[in-house]
C-alpha cells in the first residue's frame, strides 16, 4: 500500500516533468506518505513556536501605530533585512524540492537553483532603491505616486492579492503535506497549525515579528544545510570530484547525473520560464514589502546584496546535499527506500540483489533522510524542524503584504481617498489579517486533494506580468499614464492567468484532459503576457492625451529626483 | 514644501550627471546578468553535449557544473559589486547633489 503510494509519487512528479510542468514541479511537495509519529521533530518544533511567539510577545509592545505593522517602524537594518528577505524567499519547495531533483536527476536541479536566483540583480538594479526612495509601506505607493489614486491603488491591490492567494495556497499544502511526512501527523493539523501562528505573528507582532520569525527561520536553515554539506563533504576529503565519482558509481542512471536531462525541452519554454523568475521575483508583493523596513535607500541595497548572497549560498549547499543523498541513502536502502513487494515478499532483481522501490515518504524526502544519515535522529527532527517553520515565515509574509494591499491600499486610498487615520487603518489590518488566516485555512483543506503543483509558477507569472511591468515603467518611463498602466497590467494580469489554464501543467494535470490537448505548448507564458502588458501601456499611454495624461507627465521630473536623490522620501519612522 | 529643492536638484548638471552615469552602470550590469543566465539556458537548450564534456580527460565532473556553480556566483557577485559602487560613489554625488541645492 505504501508502496504503491510512493512509486505514485515518483511516477507522477517524473510525468509532471515530462508533461511540461518542467520547472514549475521543482516548486511543489507533491503528495506525500504518513509516517511514524517523530516527537523529537515536534519537540524541535515546539521550540521554534515558543520562541517565535516570545518574539511576538515583544513586538506587540512595539506594534502600536499603522507604520509600526506595515514596515516594524522602519528600524530594520540592511544586514537583517537581508536575511529576512532570504528566510522570506527560501521555500520548503525550494529545500526540498531542489535537493530532491539533484537526487533523482542530478545536474538538473542545478537549473532550478541558477533560475530561482537570477531575479536578484534585477530587482537590485533597477528596484530596491527607487522603491525605498517613492514607497512607504506597499509597492503601489510606489506604482501610484503620480497617477490616479483610485484606478492605480485598486489594480495594484489586485495584483497583490492574486499574487498572494496562489503562492498561499501551494504553501498551505505543502505544510500539509510536509506534517504527514516530517512529524507523522494528519493534514488537516498542518493547515490548521500554519494559521493559526502566522495569524498571531502578524495580528500582534506585524512586521515586526514577521521580520524577526524570517530572521530565526533563515539562520536555523542555513546553518543545517551547511551542517549537512561539510558532513558530505568531509567525507570525501573535501574533493567534490570525489563525491561525484561515487554518486555516477552508484546512481542508476550513473553518468546521466552529470549532464542537463529533459528538463529543457524547447528553447521558448526555456525563455519564458526565465523571464517569469528573473522579473516575477522584482513583483512579488511580500519581496517588495520588505524593502521599506529599512531607514533608507543605503540600507535597502544592502538588503538585496545580503539577500542575493545568502540565497546563491543556500543554493549551492542544496546541489550538495542532493549528490550527498545519493551516495549516503543509496548506500544504505534498507534504511530509507521502501522494498519493492511481489506476493508479500520483497522482490529480488535478476543480480540476486533486493529491488526496492524509491524513497520512503517520497522523492523531495531526500534531504530529510541525509539529516539523519549525517546527523542521526536528532539532527533530523531539526531538520524537519527547520523545514516546517520554512512554510510559516514565507505564509506570514504573504499574509501581511494581503493585508496591507487591503488596509493601505482599498481601505485607506480608495475608501476614505486617504483620510483614514492611523488607528483605523490598523484596526482594518488587523481584521483583513484574520479574514486572510480563515480564508488561507479553508484553501488548504479545500485543495488537499488538487494538485497544486502550477501554482507558484502561476504567481511568478502573474508577478511579471501584471505587477513588474506597472511599476517598472511608471517609474522609469515618464510618458506613462494611469489610463496606460491599468489597462496594461489588467491585459498582463489576465494573458498570464489564461495562457496558465490552457497549458499542460493546468488543462491535462488538473482538468484532466487528454495527453497533448493543451492549447498553449508552452511551460510558462512570461514571454507572451509579460510583452503584452508592456505592449498595452506603451500604446495606450502614447494614445493617452487627456488632461490628466498631461498632469501625470508634468509630475515626472519631481518624481524621478524623489527616486533618483531621496530627496523627501519618507522617512519610515513615522512616529 | 520641498518643491524649490527639486527644482534647484533639477537645475543642477551635477544631478543629471548622477542619473546617467548610474543609469548606464546599472543597465549596463542588467545585460551582464541577461547574457550570463540565457546563454547558459541557451547552452542547455541546444548544446547538452558540450556541457556533458568532462573538465578533464578521465574525470566524471562536467563543463556544465562548474559553469553552473560559476553562473550563481556571478550573480552574487555583480549584486555586491553594484550595491558597493552605489552605496559609495553614487550615494557620494548624490549627496553633494542635496546639499548644493538645500544651502542655498
Amino acid at each position: 500500500m505504501i508502496s504503491r503510494t510512493a512509486r505514485n509519487i515518483v511516477g507522477l512528479s517524473l510525468g509532471l516533468l515530462a508533461a511540461g510542468g518542467v520547472l514549475a514541479a521543482g516548486a511543489d511537495l507533491g503528495n506525500t506518505t504518513k509516517q511514524a509519529t517523530n516527537w523529537v521533530a515536534i519537540a524541535m518544533f515546539a521550540i521554534f513556536v515558543a520562541i517565535t511567539l516570545g518574539i511576538t510577545k515583544w513586538a506587540a509592545a512595539r506594534t502600536k501605530s499603522a507604520a509600526d505593522f506595515y514596515t516594524a517602524g522602519g528600524g530594520i537594518t540592511g544586514f537583517q533585512n537581508g536575511l529576512a528577505i532570504a528566510g522570506d524567499y527560501m521555500s520548503a519547495a525550494s529545500f526540498l524540492g531542489i535537493s530532491g531533483l539533484v537526487f533523482a536527476n542530478g545536474f538538473d536541479g542545478l537549473i532550478f537553483s541558477i533560475g530561482w536566483l537570477v531575479g536578484w540583480p534585477v530587482i537590485t538594479f533597477l528596484m530596491a532603491e527607487r522603491l525605498r526612495n517613492l514607497g512607504k509601506f506597499t509597492f503601489a505607493d510606489v506604482a501610484a505616486y503620480r497617477f490616479a489614486q483610485t484606478p492605480m491603488r485598486s489594480f495594484a491591490a489586485t495584483g497583490s492579492l492574486v499574487v498572494v492567494a496562489f503562492y498561499m495556497i501551494a504553501q498551505m499544502v505543502g505544510a500539509g503535506q510536509l506534517i504527514k511526512v516530517l512529524f507523522g501527523l494528519e493534514y488537516i493539523y498542518a493547515v490548521i497549525i500554519v494559521g493559526v501562528l502566522m495569524m498571531c505573528y502578524v495580528l500582534f507582532g506585524g512586521m515586526t515579528a514577521t521580520t524577526w520569525v524570517q530572521i530565526i527561520k533563515a539562520i536555523m536553515l542555513l546553518t543545517g544545510a551547511t551542517f549537512m554539506a561539510l558532513a558530505v563533504l568531509f567525507q570525501f576529503g573535501f574533493n567534490p570530484e570525489a563525491l561525484f565519482a561515487k554518486a555516477v558509481e552508484i546512481h542508476p542512471k550513473h553518468l546521466a547525473i552529470m549532464s542537463p536531462g529533459a528538463l529543457i525541452k524547447d528553447p521558448v519554454s526555456a525563455i519564458s520560464v526565465g523571464m517569469a523568475l528573473m522579473f516575477g521575483t522584482a513583483g512579488l508583493p511580500h519581496i517588495l514589502m520588505r524593502f521599506f523596513t529599512v531607514p533608507s535607500a543605503k540600507e535597502a541595497r544592502k538588503s538585496v546584496g545580503w539577500a542575493t548572497t545568502w540565497i546563491g549560498y543556500f543554493y549551492i549547499l542544496t546541489f550538495i546535499i542532493g549528490f550527498g543523498a545519493i551516495v549516503m541513502l543509496t548506500q544504505n536502502p534498507e534504511a530509507y527506500y521502501v522494498p519493492k513487494m511481489v506476493d508479500g515478499v520483497q522482490a529480488i532483481g535478476a543480480d540476486g540483489k533486493p529491488v526496492w522501490d524509491g524513497l520512503k515518504g517520497g522523492g523531495n524526502m531526500a534531504a530529510i533522510h541525509l539529516a539523519n544519515a549525517v546527523g542521526g535522529n536528532v539532527f533530523l527532527g531539526f531538520i524537519s524542524a527547520v523545514a516546517f517553520a520554512t512554510i510559516l515565515a514565507v505564509v506570514a509574509g504573504l499574509t501581511l503584504s494581503g493585508a496591507s494591499a487591503v488596509s493601505h491600499d482599498l481601505y485607506a486610498t480608495v475608501f476614505k481617498h486617504g483620510n483614514a487615520d492611523s488607528a483605523s487603518e490598523l484596526r482594518v489590518s488587523k481584521i483583513t489579517t484574520v479574514c486572510l488566516g480563515i480564508v488561507a485555512v479553508l484553501l488548504g483543506i479545500a485543495f488537499e486533494k488538487e494538485n497544486v503543483a502550477y501554482m507558484v509558477m502561476l504567481a511568478f507569472a502573474i508577478a511579471c506580468s501584471a505587477n513588474f511591468p506597472v511599476l517598472f515603467m511608471s517609474v522609469l518611463w515618464k510618458d506613462c499614464t494611469t489610463k496606460g498602466a491599468v489597462a496594461g497590467g489588467i491585459v498582463g494580469l489576465i494573458t498570464s492567468v489564461v495562457l496558465t489554464i490552457l497549458s499542460a501543467s493546468v488543462w491535462e494535470a488538473v482538468m484532466h484532459n487528454p495527453k497533448g490537448s493543451a492549447l498553449f505548448p508552452y511551460s510558462s507564458p512570461a514571454l507572451f503576457s509579460m510583452s503584452a502588458a508592456f505592449v498595452v501601456i506603451y500604446l495606450v499611454s502614447k494614445m493617452d492625451n487627456s488632461k490628466q495624461a498631461q498632469l501625470e507627465r508634468s509630475l515626472y521630473p519631481a518624481q524621478k529626483v524623489r527616486s533618483e536623490t531621496g530627496v523627501g522620501a519618507s522617512s519610515a519612522s513615522a512616529h | 514644501m520641498n518643491d524649490d529643492i527639486v527644482a534647484r536638484i533639477e537645475a543642477n548638471p551635477k544631478y543629471h550627471e548622477l542619473v546617467r552615469k548610474r543609469s548606464s552602470y546599472s543597465i549596463v550590469m542588467s545585460i551582464l546578468m541577461v547574457i550570463a543566465y540565457y546563454g547558459y539556458i541557451l547552452l542547455i537548450a541546444f548544446n547538452k553535449e558540450w556541457l556533458g564534456t568532462p573538465v578533464a580527460p578521465g574525470m566524471v565532473m562536467t563543463i556544465g557544473i562548474p559553469l553552473g556553480i560559476g553562473v550563481i556566483v556571478f550573480t552574487i557577485a555583480i549584486t555586491n559589486v553594484y550595491v558597493r559602487k552605489a552605496n559609495t560613489d553614487f550615494d557620494d554625488m548624490s549627496a553633494e547633489v542635496i546639499k548644493e541645492a538645500s544651502k542655498k
